[in-house]
């Protein structure tokens, strides 16, 4: 019976842990939006053709 | 023509005319077509492609309206985090609503180079900007975002801040409920499965493991219901928590001493069950109650800044950092921070936002003008006498004075049921545990704890919150923004409606004008220049009406109401006004209104405006019968004819009326035991909204508000009255109906819970279902009330 006992022990400790990371998710801001994140990927970035132009009419 | 269907290729509004256009794209007007330019010029045109019209109608923003941004004390309170070069700031933006708003504002930093990194949050409609402070400030950040037409809203008190964090410790405290609730319930299997003859030390350490997990639900996960349970005790008072409370104690205290003594099992599966769900429900609710959250702040209308003399320059500062000694500029139409002495010259000050009377009060050189007053007319320079405080301002709105004789009946009368409710709850409990105690002693707990649990009137308490919260955001979705769920109760008993005429019947921006007569270019930008001090419809229609560039320096400048305005500019006098005022003749009547000009003293000749009938307003008032009172009309008898026509022959039509005389009027009705809707446009009747029972001011621009008012309504919804008038009425019904399924509900699980036919944990699960029955039919019954209505 002692081995159900350790079963349990071990059982519980991994069980914590993952209640643990969905601690720090909760509280690192993961779940503060769900939406932005799946749009943002989508943007195409195109940075070779603008960014120059952009930043010599920043110095004009 | 085609121009009919011209859409604003930046916001989607129609065009009124082609005036604004850049390759073949149209804009509905100069600010949209600034916005488009911006993006233009700076490649960020895929902003058009992720959505259609994505703009927010866009206003012309004024520099100046975030200079107070440059000051340390509000940067200090705005940055999240701050240091030589590197600086945070949380910026609220409501006009963020897809997903071109979220790309542009993403690609600030293409905009100016000082930008780092901006990151948008659409849940709660902000952006996070990492920038650098030695090469862009705040404020250029700020009018940024405004210039593109995302202006960023700013609140210095941080009230607003602190929920979401207190909704992610709701949320962990679930999961610790949900994390022990899982792991007792299998713990507890053996036991459900009566395995009597496994291992007794077993059992013992299954029960003690249990007894282990469930003590962070009780310290951690069940914490606010003792909190709540002893705030109320402290108070003399008993709240809907307590039940809760007195439930969860006895289980688990019971439980711990079955458990230590080697009795039994005890009922931890009950009790972290119990949590577990009551938490759900608690979530659900603070969900639903965050978007019903009533989007409109008020308080947005202050100016937070004011300009004080520094040596011999004039800089914006905050208005609490205003000490008695500093000098002041006020300007046209600006609110004045704080009582103050004015120094030189003569003003008018508007207090209709303090009293809600809105003849402006003269003051001339050493009189005290008062916080919250408007100054009218030219800018004037003060010297404060009484520092103030922004709470001071914005306290301001729930002045008093704005608040009405009745306050809320419902509110009361269901803050007292709920608290009967729950002591009738206590006695139920205590004589069913008497009754199980010589009954069926072990089953007493359980028995106890499902019928404190089932009985908790929180279904009770949410009903009217919800029916009038719904009730405000159907108000909202078409375009009638109510100050509070008061106003819904108010609004249904009324049965007396008067009008304004100009601006309320009458179209307040379409007017059809013309000049008749001759002015020359330097006359016509005095009359433009003067007209835009006045706060007088007309005025606001002869200002728009006249495209001459450039603002005229006037001196002198007086306003008399009901009559008109007068002031000098370059050595020439000009008077605009009613034809007594101006030349001294009788007016006659042509069924149009004329405002005549003179300059020096001879006549230059009138503007004729035509002012059309709102569309459907016939039918408006045909379909409100006798609840139609009248209209009082600060004009003159021109459109005595049209006003008749269109009100019938029993209604009350009233012309030449000041703010006085109207606010009498409404008064009298009153006194006549009726319940009056004053409706205007809040400008020269602020003192008749403030005492009608429920008083609306109509806008065709958003950014017009008055306190005394009671809510705002679109200029182009005025056709609608009658039905918001009549879902107003419906509000009661469904409040009733929410109240007979909320007291069913308790009564029948009461029945099963008190016969010991109901475990706390179906009473548990219960509860939640109950609260959110109720909360749907309030919502679904709104909407379907205003289907019927024929509303959104």
């Amino acid at each position: 019976m002692l081995i159900v006992v350790l079963l349990i022990a071990i059982s519980l400790f991994i069980a914590l842990i993952f209640l643990g990371v969905f601690y720090w998710n909760i509280r690192s801001g993961q779940y503060d939006d769900t939406y932005t994140p799946s749009v943002r990927m989508l943007f195409d970035e195109g940075k070779p053709a603008e960014s120059p132009q952009a930043g010599e009419e920043k110095k004009s | 023509m085609v121009q009919t269907e011209l859409k604003c290729y930046h916001c989607g509004q129609l065009c009124e005319d082609r005036q604004f256009a850049v390759d073949e794209k149209s804009f509905c007007c100069y600010g949209c077509k600034v916005v488009f330019e911006i993006i233009n010029d700076n490649n960020l045109c895929a902003y058009y492609q992720y959505d259609a019209h994505p703009g927010a109608t866009a206003r012309v923003v004024d520099e100046e309206a975030f200079l107070f941004l440059d000051e340390p004390a509000v940067q200090k309170k705005l940055l999240e985090f701050q240091s030589a070069s590197f600086a945070r700031v949380r910026f609220n933006v409501p006009a963020v609503h897809c997903v071109s708003c979220i790309w542009l504002l993403e690609n600030l930093r293409k905009l100016d180079a000082g930008i780092l990194r901006s990151e948008v949050n659409f849940a709660r409609k902000s952006v996070l900007i990492d920038f650098n402070p030695e090469r862009v400030s705040l404020k250029r950040i700020a009018s940024l975002m405004a210039s593109v037409g995302y202006v960023p809203q700013i609140q210095l008190d941080s009230e607003k801040a602190s929920a979401p964090v207190s909704n992610k410790s709701l949320v962990t405290r679930l999961a610790v409920a949900g994390f022990c609730f899982g792991n007792v319930m299998l713990f507890s299997f053996p036991e459900y499965l009566g395995l009597d003859h496994s291992d007794a030390a077993l059992k013992m350490v299954f029960s003690f493991l249990n007894l282990v997990l469930s003590v962070p639900v009780l310290v951690y996960s069940a914490r606010d219901y003792f909190y709540s349970a002893r705030k109320s005790f402290a108070q003399r008072q008993i709240n809907i928590d307590v039940p809760i409370a007195a439930g969860l104690l006895a289980l688990f205290f019971r439980s711990a001493w079955d458990i230590l003594t080697g009795f039994g099992p005890g009922y931890l599966d009950s009790f972290t069950g119990l949590v577990f769900f009551l938490l759900i429900g608690r979530w659900f609710q603070s969900k639903t109650y965050e978007s019903l959250a009533f989007d409109r702040d008020f308080r947005a209308y202050f100016p937070l800044a004011i300009r004080k003399l520094f040596r011999d320059e004039w800089k914006p500062v905050v208005i609490y950092e205003l000490e008695p000694g500093d000098v002041i500029q006020v300007r046209n139409l600006e609110i004045i921070p704080a009582d103050s002495k004015l120094l030189k010259g003569e003003v008018f000050i508007d207090y209709s936002f303090v009293t809600g009377e809105s003849r402006p009060a003269r003051a001339v050189e050493g009189d005290l003008v008062y916080a919250g007053g408007r100054l009218i007319g030219q800018p004037a320079t003060f010297v404060v006498e009484k520092g103030t405080s922004q709470s001071h301002l914005t306290s301001l709105w729930n002045h008093e004075s704005f608040r009405k004789r009745e306050e809320s009946k419902y509110q009361r009368t269901i803050d007292r049921a709920a608290r009967a409710f729950t002591w009738v709850v206590m006695v139920i409990a205590l004589g069913t545990a008497v009754f199980w105690y010589y009954f069926r002693p072990e089953e007493m707990w359980l028995v106890v704890t499902a019928v404190l649990m089932v009985a908790c009137p929180c279904a009770l308490a949410l009903a009217a919150p919800f029916t009038y919260g719904s009730m405000l955001r159907a108000f909202g979705r078409n375009q009638l923004y109510l100050k509070n769920a008061d106003v819904i109760e108010r609004l249904a008993a009324v049965n007396a409606i008067v009008f304004d005429k100009t601006g309320t019947v009458t179209h307040g921006t379409h007017p059809e004008i013309t000049f008749e007569g001759q002015l020359t270019e330097e006359d016509r930008r005095a009359v433009k220049t003067l007209t835009s001090f006045s706060t007088h419809p007309l005025s606001k229609m002869i200002t728009a009406s006249l495209s001459s560039p450039g603002v005229a320096d006037i001196q002198e400048f007086r306003e008399l109401p009901g009559k008109g305005i007068e002031g000098r500019s370059a050595g020439k006098t000009y008077a605009i006004g009613s034809a007594e005022f101006v030349c001294a003749r009788p007016q006659d009547l042509h069924g149009q209104t004329r405002v005549w000009i003179s300059v020096n003293g001879t006549v230059r000749g009138y503007f004729a405006i035509r002012t059309t009938l709102r569309d459907g307003i016939y039918a408006m008032i045909f379909r409100l019968g006798d609840a139609c009172k009248g209209v009082l009309s600060g004009d003159n008898e021109s459109e005595r004819t049209l006003m008749a026509r269109l009100f019938g022959p029993k209604a009350t039509l009233r012309f030449n009326q000041d703010p006085h005389d109207k606010r009498a009027y409404v008064e009298e009705l009153q006194q006549q035991g009726k319940k009056v809707l004053m409706i205007g446009d809040g400008l020269n009747d602020a003192g008749a909204l403030k005492q009608a029972d429920v008083g609306l001011a109509v806008t065709d621009d958003s950014g017009v508000f008055t306190p005394g008012s009671d809510g705002i309504l679109f200029g182009q919804r005025m056709e609608d009255l009658d039905k918001f008038i009549r879902l107003a009425r419906r509000s009661h019904r469904i409040l009733r109906m929410g109240f007979g399924i909320s007291f069913l509900y308790n009564a029948v699980a009461l029945t099963f819970a008190v016969s010991g036919n109901l475990t706390p944990l179906v009473a548990a699960v219960l509860m939640p279902i109950s609260s959110i029955s109720v909360v749907s039919f309030a919502s679904v019954a709104v909407r379907w009330a205003a289907r019927r209505e024929e509303l959104n």
